[in-house]
């Protein structure tokens, strides 16, 4: 196995032997694109015409008040489809094609890389199928009617828990069959390598964009950088730019209804090192290693496992992470919605919610960055019925 | 020699492999399946220690991992059931798992563990060989055989690599896919059988999709040493869930008709 593969002990490829041979391939081709000047070329063509970048890094003058510190968000919220997503499901697509794959698929768990998956297959004509949790196709309906009207199967998964990681499950076991013509689009910064590597490479222009952008408005670099964790990947987006830097990272993953309650998705607050996916890292799960069932208020947190470069970060100290719980994600939400006018989507909402709480932290000329992953429009639905029943 | 060298050596026809989840539906249940199936002729019993998340598996066995899951089946419960095989039995017996229950519990406890147990070899599905160096020396120091599988996907200078780290034998995927009953028995499984050939002196086994007569016969008749049945198994034990009389009746005449003509 290549050092490549490897975030310290973390990553790796653990998958059955079907899917090697797609691995090696993928692998491969990544590798000569990557150095491509052509294959950039047309991505950030396709990030400049396609998907809106780049995104604005916003000054909140009335959270920045209210909070005690200049508050400025990264937009990730206007990118096309709505979140950070499209990054990288345009950089797999454009690889996808020029591997001459003739299927995508993928798993979704809110929807919102169901949905930027759907974009890029019709973007690009290449046809998709999306496999989702039928609990997720209830909770997130709004989304599956959208992959649908740009074209994408979706396939309610009905094994296991029925939410993102049976998904992705299921997502796996249909590359397994179809290898010779699929390409296997993952959503986040999980899955063998070279899955998290590639994701991280895509995701990491909300990084560049928003360093360059604090330098120009500020001069300076911001003394906090704050993101969502799921799988990882809006926050190594924004993280991987400014790891070498003086700048404290945090990762804020979902406390759910409280830890001490096991109902959370803290896999690297709470989680022990193991093997899901294809890749060693964080996992929650009972003293046999038996994958546990996860809860969110965010259906895009809702996943027990965790990106194996975060792992490191962890272990490194050089990221913080932490978790924050249902009730204080619902008053974020409806924060930046009251004092902005932003309604940031409930994995975002972690984000700010971590400010809210530490603001005493900061003092009045720090700069906090936080990575806003998505807009909440696909949220307030449900967030209403919550509001309704409290 | 250990017990799965012997068993093929030694064995005049090629060899039924037949595969059940250890622990399903029960404890007691699964120990007089893996009799009947004992009875009725298995030359290796390969027993599934449940996961969670088995993405090399078809719905079949998934839902049989479940229900395993559900009766409260731990690590402790399959070596208890291995445990109680051997006091009866000299078949030789080899573990189908996931790695994160092997990491879990830590390498070496796990495989000393199956050892003292009674266990000769132990399959991880998703643990190709490029991670497999430290299981394989664990494995060598504990006496287990670390069975591998092959697939149609594989390349040759990798099948070399498996074939150089495998002993007992090779587990020949015969379909694209996971685990669970086809209609019959492809063209390429034949292919990927004769590709193997080339390479080592192993015996080679073919599995996934296996389920009749007619699909055994094809193997064997290509020149597999062995054949794996699983999924067909699994759905005799669901069919008669609740029914142990008529689950062990149906399993005995089932691996003896297979075995007919192997
Ligand atoms: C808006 C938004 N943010 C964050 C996430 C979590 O994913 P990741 O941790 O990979 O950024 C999701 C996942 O669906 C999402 O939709």
């Amino acid at each position: 196995m290549t050092t490549q593969g490897r975030y310290g002990k973390y990553g790796g490829q653990y998958v059955s032997e079907t899917l090697m041979s797609a691995l090696i391939e993928l692998e491969d081709a990544y590798s000569r694109v990557y150095k491509d000047p052509q294959f950039t070329r047309n991505l950030t063509d396709l990030y400049t015409e396609y998907a809106g970048r780049e995104t604005p890094l916003t000054f909140c003058p009335n959270a920045s008040r209210e909070l005690g510190c200049k508050i400025y968000l990264k937009r990730e919220d206007l990118v096309h489809g709505g979140s950070h997503k499209l990054n990288n499901t345009l950089g797999q697509a454009l690889l996808a094609k020029q591997m001459g794959k003739k299927r995508l698929i993928a798993e979704t768990g809110a929807g919102q890389h169901g949905v930027a998956t759907a974009i890029v297959g019709a973007a690009l004509g290449i046809p998709v199928e999306v496999y989702m949790g039928e609990v997720d196709t209830r909770r997130q309906a709004l989304n599956v009617f959208r992959m649908e009207l740009m074209g994408a199967k979706v396939i309610p998964v009905k094994s296991g828990t029925r939410t993102l990681k049976d998904a992705i499950n299921e997502a796996l076991r249909d590359w397994v069959a179809n290898v010779r013509n699929t390409y296997y689009l993952i959503g986040s910064v999980v899955g063998p390598h070279p899955y998290p590597l590639m994701v991280r490479d895509f995701q990491s222009v909300i990084g560049r964009e928003a360093k360059a952008q604090v330098m120009k408005k500020e001069g300076r670099l911001p003394d906090a950088v704050v993101a969502c964790v799921g799988g990882g990947s809006n926050a190594i987006g924004i993280f991987h730019p400014f790891l070498a830097d003086d700048v404290e990272l945090i990762g804020v993953e979902a406390g759910g209804e409280g830890i001490e309650t096991g109902k959370h998705s803290a896999t690297l607050c709470t989680g022990d090192t193991g093997v899901l996916h294809g890749t060693l890292s964080y996992l929650l799960q009972d003293e046999h290693g038996q994958v546990l069932p996860t809860h969110s208020i965010s259906a895009g947190l809702d996943y027990p496992g965790v990106g194996p470069e975060h792992a490191m970060l962890r272990d490194k100290h050089r990221v913080t992470y932490t978790a924050v719980n249902d009730p204080e994600v619902l008053d974020a939400f409806r924060f930046l919605s009251k004092t902005e006018g932003i309604i940031p989507a409930l994995e975002s909402a972690h984000a700010v919610a971590y400010v809210m709480q530490n603001a005493e932290r900061f003092d009045k000329d720090d700069i906090v960055i936080i990575n806003l992953s998505g807009r909440g429009d696909k949220d307030v639905a449900e967030v209403a019925g919550m509001i309704e029943k409290c | 020699m250990g017990r799965i060298e012997k068993a093929f050596a030694s064995a005049k026809k090629p060899a039924f492999i037949g595969f059940t989840v250890a622990g399903d539906p029960d404890k007691t249940t699964c120990i007089r399946i893996a009799r009947a199936l004992i009875a009725g002729g298995t030359d290796i019993l390969e027993l599934g220690v449940p996961f969670s998340d088995p993405v090399a598996d078809g719905q079949t066995i998934q839902k049989a991992d479940e229900r395993a899951l559900a009766a409260g089946t731990t690590p402790d419960t399959v070596f208890e059931i291995v445990t109680e095989i051997r006091k009866e039995s000299d078949v030789p017996i080899v573990f189908l798992t996931y790695y994160n229950i092997v990491y879990r519990r830590g390498i070496e406890r796990f495989y000393r563990e199956a050892k003292d147990a009674g266990v000769d070899g132990i399959l991880i599905a998703d643990l190709p060989v490029e991670e497999s160096e430290e299981v394989c020396e664990v494995a060598a120091l504990c006496g287990i055989d670390p069975v591998f599988l092959i697939t149609q996907t594989t390349s040759d200078e990798r099948i070399k690599k498996i074939a150089e780290k495998a002993r007992g034998f090779l587990y020949l995927v015969a379909v694209l896919g996971v685990t669970g009953v086809r209609d019959q028995v492809s063209d390429g499984a034949i292919d990927l059988l004769n590709r193997v050939r080339k390479h080592t002196g192993l015996p080679l086994a073919l599995g996934f999709g296996i389920s009749t007569p007619a699909h055994a016969r094809t193997c064997t008749r290509a020149g597999a040493e062995g054949v794996i049945v699983g999924s067909a198994i699994v759905e005799i034990v669901e069919k008669n869930l609740g029914k142990p009389v008529s689950m062990e009746r149906d399993l005995r005449t089932y691996v003896s008709q297979m075995k007919k003509d192997l």
